[in-house]
């Protein structure tokens, strides 16, 4: 019987799913329960969508469940999410408050009996309070690198009550007396961002966009945030424009209804100035497929982040074949393979340098893009991500 | 039990092959300099030592990165000294009969080149050294082999991770005497020549890819002989 499992058997590297179908032998019948705070948008509403049924195909008892909130109760996890990453945000006790009580509604209506639970981010961390059976595991998706410390203080007497968390990346790690671990985010091949294309179909969205192809692109997908640095992009394709006529496409969303946003997208427009080779993209939230056809125009694709996340658009370009020169953001430097992927560059003039050096040598572009693909093929794709969740179930949960 | 040099007589012993699965867990400790890396290193438990040498494999399986374990690879990219990453590059984990001398191997030269230098090389625009170790998960993969031809075949289509498994975990950490293959073809099959041949096989020969076609070159050698 085919399963939601054996589509990856195209693209997954040679034997990975049947090893899936052994590993999963060992946890048959146990049950998972995750539980996040949205069912659309995210990262982890992203990865949940397609590893539950997989991991239902394999004979794990495995759902999804989404916590109820008020929008409320929202707008301070929000401002926790900030806090939690860094940013100076002000949190009262009565919103502390709500978040207590909104968790704890949710852990008396939601069922959450299973041999394992996975708690995905912060929003239903408090649910812990009231787990009753099987192993609870944390799995955070933030950047805890440098928190502010009251919000920080709040979330880890919560922590503590885990079995153990999982991180995305070392350094985003805390300090916790639990077994701390870690697990790279992945993307799924088959998804809409990802999937094959045919040319046709690239021509109709690119041309939508208004994107010529007379010239090489560098691309950039990304928010239009600081962090992000599209001025530094714009300086990197100056200094290569002085050598090669090019393109720079600067694809994102994160405008509306966010003042940063409105004001990094004025200062990239500002110096851009009249440079009809410059382009600047606005993307509406989950514009999946209009971000799979611009990777697949790219010539190298930038990634001039001063500060990251994880940054899985890495991976997403390295899977259609693409060099990737990219910031030494931690995330973004534990995707690329330094001078055999792409490049990991510490300035705006090593980007321009890389760049440059990229479009004076076509081969190179192709020999990278071919081996940054076989690599995402086999360390950053979903059913990786399932084997290391397959292999927490049989760890944490002994029977 | 057969002595013969064909691929095809049966033993009467099965070599069962077992893949394996690792997550990786993050000790909390993190080296910024050299000198921090030498006193982790001699206190992180023997399974960090492990992780960072021997099961480094494991995780660059399919790409041969330029230094074969992460205390090299972190010295020269992230700290920029290529002097002592080349002194741990060439650190090799099988000439040591235990993770323990392994251990004490590191720090030595690690302490040696410090010695000799005015200042502690640091990390300044890189990421600091973070210990980790695996949790290792035995996963019979439904494969096995009663003779010589079929270990072959086998060897040629399992998963990488079994070639990991039988090579590196059941004789460093588990603490075999020999790699389960050199073992079974010795014990199992009567072949002394070959196993002496596949044991003297050097695993750290970059990725397991090319080991895999080692064994395969030395299984094919050896039945091509008259």
């Amino acid at each position: 019987m085919t399963t939601a499992l054996d589509e990856y058997r195209e693209v997954s590297p040679k034997g990975t799913v049947d090893f899936l179908y052994r590993l999963s032998d060992l946890v048959k019948g146990r049950s998972v329960v995750h539980v996040s705070a949205v069912r659309y948008g995210g990262g982890a509403a992203e990865l949940l969508r397609r590893l539950v049924p997989m991991m239902t195909a394999l004979g794990v008892e495995a759902r999804w469940e989404v916590i109820a909130g008020t929008q409320e109760f929202f707008a301070v996890v929000k401002r926790l999410t900030d806090a939690l990453q860094g940013r100076d945000e002000k949190i009262t006790e009565d919103m502390y408050q709500t978040f207590r009580e909104i968790n704890e509604r949710n852990a008396k209506a939601l069922n959450l009996e299973a041999d394992m639970v996975m708690i995905h981010d912060h929003q239903p961390a408090g649910m812990v309070e009231y787990r009753t059976s099987g192993a609870w595991l944390w799995r955070c998706h933030l950047d805890l690198s440098q928190p502010q410390r009251r919000a920080w203080t709040f979330l880890r007497r919560y922590a503590l009550k885990y079995d153990a968390a999982i991180f995305s990346l070392s350094g985003f790690a805390q300090r916790l007396p639990i077994p701390k671990f870690l697990v790279y985010p992945s993307i799924d091949p088959l998804s809409p961002k990802n999937r094959e294309m045919s040319r046709s179909e690239i021509n109709q969205i690119v041309d939508r966009l208004g994107i010529p192809r007379t010239k090489p692109i560098i691309l950039q997908v990304a928010k239009f945030e600081r962090f992000k640095d599209p001025l530094g992009a714009i300086q990197a394709y100056r200094i290569v424009k002085k050598h090669h006529d090019c393109r720079l496409v600067l694809a994102g969303s994160g405008v509306m209804h966010d003042p940063e946003g409105e004001a990094v997208l004025a200062e990239a427009r500002e110096a851009a100035g009249r440079d009809p080779d410059i382009h600047l993209v606005q993307l509406p939230p989950e514009a999946d497929l209009e971000i799979n056809a611009l990777q697949r125009i790219a010539t190298i694709v930038l990634q001039k982040s001063l500060k990251e996340g994880f940054g899985v658009t890495v991976s997403e370009a390295m899977w259609k074949g693409k060099p990737v020169v990219g910031g030494n953001a931690e995330g973004i430097a534990a995707q690329i393979i330094d001078e055999v992927t792409g490049y990991v560059v510490h300035s705006a003039e090593g980007a321009g340098f890389r760049l440059r050096h990229l479009l004076n040598n076509p081969g190179l572009v192709t020999r990278m893009g071919a081996v940054g693909r076989e690599h995402v093929r086999r360390n950053f794709l979903i059913t990786r991500q399932l084997g290391d969740f397959l292999t927490l179930l049989k760890i944490m949960s002994p029977q | 039990m057969m002595t013969q040099r064909t691929g095809h007589t049966i033993s009467d012993s099965t070599f069962t092959f077992i893949g394996c699965s690792e997550v990786q867990e993050i000790l909390g400790q993190q080296a910024e300099d050299e000198k921090e890396l030498a006193e982790l290193v001699e206190e992180i438990p023997l399974d960090s030592i492990h992780f960072h040498t021997h099961s480094y494999f494991l995780r660059h399986r399919f790409i041969e990165r330029a230094y074969p374990n992460d205390f090299s690879q972190w010295v020269v990219m992230q700290v920029g000294d290529h002097v002592l990453g080349e002194r741990l590059a060439v650190v090799d984990p099988f000439d040591y009969p235990n993770l323990e001398d392994l251990r004490e191997e590191i720090i030595s030269i690690i302490d040696d080149h410090l010695s000799r230098m005015s200042i502690i090389p640091r990390v300044v625009f890189g990421e600091p050294f973070h210990f980790k170790r695996s949790r290792i998960l035995e996963v019979p993969i439904g494969l096995e082999a009663r003779s010589l031809a079929e270990f072959r075949q086998a060897v040629s289509e399992v998963d990488v991770s079994a070639i990991y498994f039988h090579m590196f975990e059941a004789h460093f950490r588990l603490g075999r005497e020999e790699s389960d293959f050199s073992a079974w073809i010795r014990s199992g099959l009567g072949l002394h020549e070959l196993a002496d041949c596949i044991r003297s096989i050097n695993p750290y020969l970059g990725s397991l890819e090319r080991l895999r076609s080692s064994l395969i070159t030395a299984c094919d050698e050896f039945l091509a002989k008259p």
